[in-house]
């Protein structure tokens, strides 16, 4: 790396001080955009995949989806959203849904799917209604793989809401995409932040999977379980 | 933005389908395939290829690296894992000032998101030969080299291979944001379709863009039947 590049990075951090108003409006908007579609995202896909998995049935699905969610273009998906259905918060929101449902229904799938069939028979065995073994029995030992989806898909999500400006959807890709106005410094500067925020959602959600991960099943050495649609472990 | 009157968008010299910017024009598309998207789809293979090739070797060798010194492990795994975290446009535009707007900015972006996915699933792969096979190896009087090239890496074939699909069809997906940095890549006709919202034109390069990675995902399935014959035996088991 040389100098120079070193004294864009500097002159970036400067322009994230200076402009500190304007780098809070837009990761307010970036965070609201965010938030919004894994809210919308978690409803839809986690309770599903959870059920498919209890009932062992769907895997045919599951696979596809995790397959054709790989295969989506942000890009393609944000940009032919935003022109067939119009420019607008909620059509950016559903744009990213469509790219945050399938790790999210995959792994919750492929999480309660795999839960080892004797300890679930044992739960059974020990007088367990069908509601108490997936809350006691199953749900605890998905976590692991659960998680990992839902980070990949929270990381991603962040991510691409950058390219929801392209489309004129706000957030902190609008500097990023606009170097004219903001300069080099904005958009190097904006481009930190936009990692900063999704590293530190990763960071609180695997805070957030450490605290809801039962003791016995954290002594256990495969907490950190790679997601399934991507082969990534998050840290 | 200085005109007065409403903003007519203006699609060109085309058919009513174009003119009224309606969802998928196929005599668009079949005009403009000599000359917009066939080009765009040869560049975004050719993306495609160098940063997976590269990917791969770099991930291979680190891999290689790692399982004979552990301890090398650990760095290499944090490092690769937060180069995945960083947003992709913002890697590419976190090296335009370093290596500008070149092939090379977008190649070094696609190679590191290429790494984390590689390397995970090539260093698995090497520790999937079982210590016995290992001892027999040994046993046998084979060379370290040897049971490297004729036991190690024959075995870690399906884990690499199934690190290259998920490699191939992420980064063809990734490569599409490229066109933010250099006018190649199916991304490109979309950038320029988003100026005035041209349903075809974006339907059409992402459509493309799905279909090659799919594409690619069915050859490597295919290829890893051919090199790995005893997977499929043991899968349906």
């Amino acid at each position: 790396m040389n100098v120079a590049a070193l004294g864009v990075f500097a002159d970036a951090l400067r322009f994230v001080v200076d402009e500190r108003s304007l780098i809070l409006d837009k990761t307010a908007e970036h965070l609201e955009l965010s938030g919004a579609a894994m809210a919308v995202a978690l409803l839809a896909a986690l309770p599903l995949g959870v059920f498919l998995g209890h009932l062992h049935r769907g895997s045919f699905l599951a696979v596809n989806v995790a397959n054709i969610g790989r295969a989506l273009p942000s890009l393609a998906v944000i940009a032919a959203g935003i022109s067939v259905l119009g420019i607008g918060f909620a059509n950016v929101v559903l744009a990213l849904v469509i790219l945050a449902v399938p790790p999210i229904l995959t792994n919750a799938y492929v999480a309660v799917d795999g839960v080892e069939a004797d300890v679930v028979e044992a739960a059974r065995g020990m007088g367990m209604t069908r509601l108490q073994i997936l809350r006691r029995v199953e749900l605890p030992l998905a976590l692991p793989l659960l998680f990992a989806g839902i980070r990949t898909a929270t990381v991603f999500v962040v991510a691409t809401a950058t390219i929801a400006a392209v489309a004129g959807g706000g957030g902190l890709g609008d500097i990023i995409v606009n170097q004219s106005v903001y300069g080099l410094d904005g958009v190097v500067g904006a481009a930190v932040c936009v990692s900063v925020l999704a590293l530190g959602a990763d960071a609180l959600l695997g805070l957030l999977q450490r605290s809801l991960t039962p003791d016995a099943v954290r002594a256990e050495a495969g907490v950190l379980e790679p997601d399934v649609v991507t082969g990534v472990t998050r840290l | 933005m200085t005109s007065a009157g409403p903003v007519i968008p203006n699609f060109g010299e085309g058919s009513d389908c174009v003119t009224e910017n309606r969802l998928f024009c196929t005599d668009w598309a079949r005009d403009n395939w000599g000359g917009v998207l066939q080009p765009a789809l040869v560049q975004h293979v050719e993306l495609t290829a160098i940063a997976v090739g590269v990917g791969a070797l770099i991930a291979l060798g680190v891999a290689l690296l790692t399982h004979r010194y552990p301890l090398l492990e650990r760095p290499f795994g944090a490092f690769s894992a937060i180069v995945y975290t960083i947003p992709s446009l913002a890697l590419f535009q976190l090296l335009v000032p370093v290596t500008g707007l070149t092939v090379t900015t977008v190649e070094v972006a696609l190679v590191g998101y290429t790494l984390l996915i590689l390397y995970r699933n090539a260093l698995e792969g090497l520790r999937a030969a079982p210590p016995d096979v290992l001892e027999a190896a040994r046993g046998m009087g084979l060379t370290p080299r040897q049971t490297l090239l004729r036991i190690q890496l024959p075995l870690a074939l399906p884990a690499v291979i199934a690190g290259l699909r998920v490699a191939v069809v992420s980064t063809i997906a990734l490569a599409t944001v490229a066109a933010l940095v250099i006018p190649q890549g199916l991304g490109y006709p979309i950038f320029l379709a988003l100026r005035e919202y041209f349903k075809t034109e974006i339907i059409a390069a992402g459509g493309l863009a799905v279909a090659l990675a799919l594409a690619a995902d069915g050859l490597l399935v295919v290829v890893q039947r051919a090199l790995v014959p005893w997977a499929r035996t043991r899968r349906t088991a």
